[in-house]
């Protein structure tokens, strides 16, 4: 028996775009369930979601990209779902290369990130968001012990062991890139890459802009340093969310 | 008075820095009497001020007490000098007075450590309390939908839903 995938899509006012994206994912794979994950949109975002087709999980105010993922685990866990693909509200990402991480989930892997920079047709992108990607990259490449080429990509799919240990730990409130993949390495979880297709943003702001990209650069390292000396449970209350009452 | 604090320490640092010799409680001078004088009358309207906005119920009574305990340690400390005096010499500062002021800095990062701990865990509360709230409500969006003349409150207005 197939086990059961949920897709998990967070967005911020992505009003325009999210209908798109949901209706090309269920052009694409009508059997999948779409749950997007509205993190205190301000415009009508989670209507046009809803009426695409998709579940709609709505935060009552904006808190962050990882919290709206880690909802989107936490609700997934709570409706027995085997596995999490997750893909971004853009337009980046394109739906049929869904089937590519599924393909390697069913091979094994417990954390499958979609690559940009694999094969040929790598974007192009600002010099400071290529510096910050090698620098990552070859950090978390050092450190799992395997070349990871794009640790900032939110195209993944997640096995249900790696889905229970994201949601049950401390997830990070934002950018959950370089360091969940350490974690996940840690957690001696199955990390593998595959070559995906990215398209460029078709409107909306990117996360990583401006000041931002300072203090992901921050963020990032601090968080790679503390990983090893971290509790790996810093507050237990995230144990209630992912749990069915 | 921050940066008055910050002025007398630096001046300390500098006097402390051209001596040679370590100074003893007996070398120091004590406060002068108008310097006890604004510190005593400092405790007092900390200790006004918070009585007043824990009567007013704008302050809890559990952040109360640091406020009232700090202030109680300059009071101590401005009314007896001897003590004072040690402790300045102890830290090797120029003056008295400035003992009082790093003192009262200390307590002032403490305070602001102590605040930062209680926000993140605030935050992450907050956070949990609106991801479960956001869970509940799509499932029990989804439940009336499957059976809404079964569930009772089904005839709920729709923007109370949405």
């Amino acid at each position: 028996m197939r086990p059961t995938t949920v897709l998990v899509i967070p967005a911020f006012c992505e009003s325009g775009r999210i209908g798109d994206v949901v209706r090309a994912v269920r052009q694409n794979d009508p059997t999948l369930d779409i749950l997007v994950i509205d993190d205190g949109s301000t415009d009508g975002t989670a209507a046009e979601a809803r009426d695409a087709g998709a579940r709609v999980l709505r935060h009552p105010f904006n808190m962050g990209y990882g919290t709206a993922l880690h909802s989107g685990y936490c609700a997934a866990l709570r409706h027995g779902y085997q596995r999490v693909l997750q893909m971004d509200a853009d337009g980046q990402h394109d739906p049929s290369m869904l089937s590519k991480l599924v393909d390697e989930l069913d091979r094994g892997a417990d954390i499958v990130l979609g690559s940009r920079y694999i094969g040929e047709n790598a974007p192009r992108s600002s010099f400071a968001r290529r510096a910050g990607t090698r620098l990552f990259s070859w950090i978390t490449s050092q450190w799992i012990g395997k070349r990871i080429t794009d640790p900032t990509s939110g195209f993944q799919g997640l096995s249900r062991r790696a889905l229970e240990s994201v949601a049950n730990d401390g997830f990070p409130e934002d950018y959950p890139d370089a360091d969940m993949i350490v974690q996940h390495h840690r957690s001696g979880l199955t990390v593998r890459e595959v070559s995906v297709v990215m398209h460029e943003r078709v409107g909306g702001r990117s996360m990583h802009r401006g000041a931002r990209i300072a203090y992901y650069g921050y963020k990032m390292l601090l968080s790679l340093a503390m990983l090893p000396i971290r509790r790996p449970t810093p507050l237990r209350m995230a144990d209630s969310v992912s749990r069915a009452s | 008075m921050i940066v008055e604090a910050a002025t007398m320490l630096a001046v300390t640092a500098d006097a402390t820095s051209c001596s040679t010799e370590s100074i003893t409680a007996a070398e120091l001078s004590p406060m002068h009497q108008r310097q006890r004088i604004v510190a005593l009358l400092g405790a007092a309207t900390v200790v006004l001020v918070v009585f007043e906005l824990v009567r007013r119920r704008k302050l809890r009574e559990e952040f109360s007490w640091v406020w009232i305990a700090t202030a109680g340690v300059v009071s101590l400390l401005t009314l007896n000098q001897g003590l004072l005096l040690t402790i300045t010499g102890w830290l090797g500062a120029a003056s008295s007075a400035s003992t009082l002021f790093f003192g009262a800095i200390i307590f002032l990062l403490a305070l602001c450590i102590q605040f930062s701990i209680r926000l993140s865990r605030l935050t992450h509360r907050q956070r949990t309390l609106a991801q479960r709230m956001a869970l509940l409500e799509e499932e029990l969006t989804e439940l009336r939908k499957k059976t809404p003349q079964k569930i009772p409150g089904a005839e709920v207005k729709k923007d109370e839903v949405a």
